[in-house]
């Protein structure tokens, strides 16, 4: 995901640092396992100015047997027509259109595959959602009841507040420390300690989040590493079991998400930083800038792109979560760690309550929707 | 001067290598407590004086290691590499061959990009239950693949949106059709992206857990990731055997991602030698 935007960027810079692309994608090795996706509104502008450079070459390849570029609209052909008879036109423009819908075959795998397995059930969940059903017997027709129920409902309402705050945690403390370690590191180019340094700060986004859950469990524990370390620096009187714990459970839980959040930020931020150009530094310097003026000037500017990503995708892994809590608390004690995943996971395979299932999992939709989308606008202005 | 630059580059130093030490210390306590003595009570971290290597023979057996690394095998490569195709062909057909209405399905592809697996576990479980796939790998393949194809596509046309347009007319001139152009002329320009991708692919998928857990009942037949949690309730007492075996399902991700960094390290070097 990371390079859904790094890869944006190489595409809005000339052909000239088409090179650069690997770079972008190299970055966006740590993506997948999130098992999310991001959302990247279509740049219109760029879109708009594909089609009509397309276009505009088709003109001058229409007579040529130009093999798929096609011409959106008539502004291609209407060069070609002063050239060609009538008659060589319209059969050429028959056997363009037809090379164009030809050009689906293409395509088709793909929206099969797309249509059933990932478009259908969208629309299927959206309608399970006005449904009660227990998946074997007859549904019957409820209207917005699951809706009022997610909101009336102690342990779906308090999912989603748990969510929210989940982000200080996935989000907010990750980009803070990321933010100091690459303004830190900035200079620091050693290329011995920057490949493991990357090799370590990655690792937490490589192991299956599932794995994570386990680790931090382990962590966790009566006699794990964290009490361990409190009874070492003498605060042995706070060491407890923290995923057990009513107050603290959560917030632990949280951490996890630091732990798995903080490298890939790092990392992010680290590539960002390295793109800015160095000569801004020397004029802040000349002007009297302090390293704190310097950062707020040229750094946070600087890296409004990779800071979008970073926020982006970790909220949405905070929203969604399921991993980690699943395999660390399942959503105790009590509700104290219930997230939305594992809320809709119990309501559908435990309960078989799928339509209010559904319709906490559509709501949980539309709530990453409206974080998501304001947030790409804000950081993809110039 | 040397001394001067160790002073400057002493508060990055230690940042990062603090940095990498909160990385690590969790997996480390893991494999600290995967070599204490079977049935004992470790502790988070300590140094394993008499590391009983044995405990991961055991582990690798009672957690089924080698079920569950064909399994995974078998769903990665039943996703890999057919979304991969599908999706650098869809994303041909969008970006360079400008298919009619293929903005419209690229903007629906991007529209749901960011959907949380959520919203689709219900149905897919009850269409996989109509379509008679559940419990068989099948059941997690092919959702796999639908899943993918909004990031897949979304990226493989950025990549083919980089590419001059005077390439395509080349293609052209030399009579080539759509399929020769991609075969011979794209595919090789967009083998890094193409690389890339699926590497991104197989991460998710291998640790793909979620829809694993859902649409599998049989946690034999799962991804590695989604056999974890059999795993933990059956030995969620047993400290030391638990610890060797999640240390053994998160083994492979971490060999591959350690041997393809060398690889990704590579090409970021190239590209910016190039750049």
């Amino acid at each position: 995901m990371v390079g859904l935007f790094a890869a944006q960027d190489a595409q809005q810079h000339a052909p000239g640092e088409f090179a650069l692309l690997p770079h972008g994608l190299a970055h966006g090795g740590e993506v997948g396992q999130l098992g999310h996706r991001v959302v990247v509104a279509a740049d219109d502008g760029e879109v708009v100015g594909d089609a009509q450079a397309g276009a505009a070459q088709s003109a001058d390849g229409a007579q040529g047997d130009l093999v798929g570029v096609g011409v959106d609209g008539g502004g291609g052909l209407g060069l070609a027509e002063e050239e060609g008879t009538t008659a060589s036109r319209s059969r050429a423009r028959r056997a363009l259109r037809t090379r164009r819908w030809a050009g689906w075959l293409f395509a088709l795998p793909a929206l099969a595959f797309y249509g059933v397995f990932n478009f259908r059930p969208v629309l299927m969940s959206i309608q399970y959602s006005f449904y009660d059903w227990d998946g074997v017997g007859a549904s019957t027709w409820v209207g917005l009841k699951n809706y009022t129920e997610v909101f009336t409902d102690h342990e779906q309402l308090s999912s989603l507040l748990h969510a929210f705050y989940l982000i200080v945690f996935f989000t907010v403390l990750p980009l803070v420390l990321a933010l100091i370690t690459a303004s830190v590191l900035r200079e620091l180019q050693g290329r011995l300690t920057g490949a493991l340094a990357r090799t370590l700060l990655f690792l937490p986004q490589i192991i299956p989040g599932a794995a994570a859950g386990v680790a931090w469990t382990w962590m966790y524990s009566d006699n794990g590493v964290v009490n361990q370390f409190l009874r070492a620096v003498g605060l042995g009187s706070l060491a407890r079991p923290w995923l057990a714990d009513f107050t603290w459970a959560l917030t632990a839980v949280g951490f996890i998400g630091t732990w798995l959040s903080t490298g890939l930020c790092t990392m992010l931020l680290l590539a960002g930083i390295g793109k800015i150009d160095g000569s801004l530094y020397e004029a802040a310097r000349i002007d009297g800038a302090g390293p704190l003026r310097q950062f707020r000037a040229v750094t946070l500017p600087g890296l409004r792109n990779e800071i979008g990503v970073c926020v982006t995708i970790t909220i949405i892994a905070a929203l969604a979560s399921f991993d980690v809590v699943y395999l660390s608390t399942q959503g105790g004690p009590g509700t104290q760690t219930m997230v939305p995943g594992v809320a809709v996971y119990n309501l559908a395979f435990n309960d078989s309550r799928l339509g209010a299932a559904s319709a906490l999992a559509v709501v949980l939709t539309l709530i990453v929707i409206a974080v998501i989308a304001p947030l790409q606008r804000l950081f993809r202005e110039k | 001067m040397p001394a001067r630059t160790l002073r400057r580059r002493a508060p990055g130093l230690v940042l990062i290598a603090a940095a990498a030490l909160y990385s690590v210390v969790p997996l480390l306590s893991m494999v600290s407590a995967a070599l204490a003595p079977q049935g004992s009570f470790p502790s988070g971290l300590s140094w394993p004086t008499h590391p009983h290597w044995h405990n991961f023979v055991d582990a690798w057996n009672v957690a089924n290691i080698t079920t569950l690394l064909k399994s995974s095998t078998l769903i990665v490569l039943g996703v890999v590499p057919v979304a991969v195709l599908i999706s650098t062909m869809a994303a041909y057909a969008i970006a360079v061959l400008e298919i009619p209405l293929g903005r419209i399905f690229y903007t629906v592809l991007v529209l749901t990009l960011t959907l949380p697996y959520e919203i689709v576990i219900v149905p897919l479980y009850e269409q996989s239950k109509a379509m008679g796939l559940l419990g068989s790998q099948w059941a997690l393949i092919l959702p796999l693949i639908g899943l993918n194809m909004p990031f897949a596509v979304f990226w493989m046309r950025a990549h083919f949106a980089n590419v001059p347009k005077e390439l395509n007319e080349a293609a052209g001139m030399d009579g080539a059709g759509p399929w020769r152009a991609l075969v011979h002329i794209h595919l090789p320009l967009a083998r890094p992206a193409i690389a890339s991708l699926a590497l991104l692919m197989f991460l998710s998928t291998w640790n793909q857990f979620l829809l694993a857990l859902v649409l599998i009942d049989d946690p034999d037949k799962r991804t590695m990731a989604g056999a974890l949690q059999a795993f933990t309730t059956k030995y969620s007492t047993d400290q030391v055997l638990l610890n060797a075996g999640a240390l053994l399902i998160m083994a492979p991700t971490i060999l591959v991602f350690l041997f393809l960094q060398r690889h990704f390290v590579k090409a970021l070097l190239q590209g910016s030698v190039k750049g």
